[in-house]
């Protein structure tokens, strides 16, 4: 798989690490009465879905940034990478 | 009688025209007991021991595509109860024990094969390791026996003990671990299954459950609604995408993994080795082709075939291993789909959905298991109580924090 790095352009997957599911940004609130299932579900539970899956992979023999790739676990196309940054601070979640 | 030396020489005379399948091809009834979703080993096996050791009557088995055409036809054929944890090596033990009488158990030639597999040590913290996994083998039952490297050499004089970077310093070995011949073990369970009215039902997808008031009443399949009163999904790799027609949510992600072998050889490996310094493992078949595996690519996939990193790694390793693989060439690879929990262990256990019961999550561990897999399977669905043998495999353990991780990884399901 060619991974499309939005700074360094096109890399070899081999260069990166896999996490898991993009969802792994969004980390519950401790405070929240809920939380104990909440960070069961977060920490735990996946959608594991077959077909286009938001995914997150850190740049480990590059310059070390984390992607969020969408590609489709069935023929392991990708379709969309973005910096994890950006798709945080769109969420609100980093500064 | 079907199979005698006799019927081979008269079948081989005359075109092996004469053959006939061993199991029947029925259409599905409206109604079943109980329902397994899934015809590969577990699903098979499950309902071969409902059916022998439970006494259940009314028994079918649905199967997307054709039985043992996923898992059990793509894996590696290794068995073996060589694990740590309480929660985990009395099942394998117990699976272990009934490879041990499985041919006799349901009369089919699964060539069970107890050649050994041995686990090599490369350091002084590997020994420490591998010393307590042996003692908790034998405390559990199983045996495990420490080889010093001279023992081992006697056995595969070809091993590079002297490799720069991982030397060999000996090796955990459990003689009665082994291969099997895959293909067979879903014959002999169809089979036998079959013969004790098992209804196995072929190219027959299941696209959906009918809950009602928290009660599993039956599947919609692609040949219709069936209704059970008892349904059990053992689907391994696509469990996550079953249950989620069940809204349900797995701890579990579904990985490809690749295995490899070789073009036919004379015997040159007559055991299990697995490298302790990389993730490889290698055995040869009957048929002389030397059958070896790693690492998962490490990604979530569907895909049934794998990239090509992973290959590299695993053909590094083994030629870090046993230099002389270099001179084979490679004549198949192949991927399958397995689902990785959580913690690396299996789940055995209702669902919250009163009727439906769930058993997956098997890691790249499924096809050791198959027996006692489908013998625990059979008795949480016929009796409604876990075997004593599969009382941790429940899906509560990680909201209650009681994992059962061999390797210490934590939640991160490619690393298991």
């Amino acid at each position: 798989m060619i991974i499309n790095h939005p700074l360094l352009g096109p890399r070899d997957a081999a260069e990166f690490t896999y996490l898991g599911d993009a969802s792994l940004i969004n980390r519950p609130d401790w405070q929240s009465d809920t939380a104990d299932q909440d960070f069961y579900e977060y920490g735990y539970l996946r959608s594991n879905p077959a077909g286009i899956h938001r995914e997150l992979w850190f740049h480990e023999a590059g310059d070390r940034s984390w992607l969020v790739v969408t590609r489709n676990t069935v023929t392991h196309e990708i379709s969309n990478v973005e910096m994890a940054r950006d798709v945080a601070r769109t969420q609100g979640r980093s500064k | 009688m079907r199979y005698s030396g006799f019927q081979v020489i008269k079948e081989a005379l005359t075109g092996h025209k004469g053959w006939k399948p061993v199991w029947r091809d029925p259409e599905p009834q409206s109604h079943y007991d109980i329902i397994i979703i899934g015809g590969g080993g577990h699903g098979l096996a499950t309902a071969y021991y409902l059916a022998k050791e439970f006494g259940e009557k009314k028994i079918a088995v649905l199967e997307k595509g054709w039985i043992g055409g996923g898992n059990v036809g793509r894996n590696t054929t290794i068995i073996r109860s060589n694990y740590l944890l309480d929660g985990n090596e009395p099942f394998y033990e117990m699976s272990l024990k009934l490879w041990e009488g499985l041919e006799q158990d349901f009369n089919y030639n699964a060539m069970v094969s107890q050649r050994g597999i041995l686990n090599l040590i490369h350091s002084d913290a590997q020994r420490d390791a591998f010393t307590r996994r042996g003692n908790a083998m034998i405390l559990n039952g199983a045996d495990a026996e420490m080889l010093s490297t001279e023992q081992i050499l006697d056995r595969y004089p070809f091993l590079n003990v002297n490799d720069a970077r991982f030397p060999i310093k000996g090796g955990l070995a459990q003689h009665r671990g082994g291969t099997v011949r895959h293909d067979a073990v879903a014959w002999g369970y169809a089979r036998g299954a079959d013969m004790r009215g098992v209804d196995i039902i072929q190219n027959c997808e299941v696209t959906g459950f009918r809950l009602e008031n928290g009660k599993c009443l039956g599947v919609e399949t692609s040949r219709g609604f069936i209704g059970a009163n008892k349904v059990g999904c053992a689907v391994a790799g696509s469990s996550s995408r079953l249950m989620s027609k069940a809204d349900m949510q797995l701890p579990m992600e579904s990985h490809v993994l690749q295995a490899f072998v070789s073009e036919g050889l004379k015997p040159v490996i007559p055991g299990v080795i697995t490298f302790g310094a990389g993730h490889f493992y290698c055995s040869q078949s009957d048929k002389g082709g030397l059958v070896f595996g790693g690492d998962l690519d490490g990604y979530n996939s569907y895909a049934q075939r794998g990239n090509m990193p992973v290959v590299e790694d695993v053909c590094e390793s083994g030629m870090a291993l046993m230099p002389m693989l270099g001179r084979a060439r490679l004549l198949r690879m192949w991927g399958g789909i397995m689902d990785m929990s959580m913690d690396g262990s299996p789940i055995i256990d209702k669902t919250h959905i009163d009727g439906l019961y769930f058993n997956g999550g098997w890691c790249y561990g499924g096809f050791k298991a198959t027996p006692a897999s489908g013998f625990c399977f059979a008795h949480l669905l016929s009796r409604d109580t876990p075997h004593p043998n599969a009382t941790d495999f429940r899906f509560d353990r990680f909201s209650r924090g009681l994992m059962i991780d061999e390797k210490g990884m934590g939640n991160q399901p490619n690393l298991h």
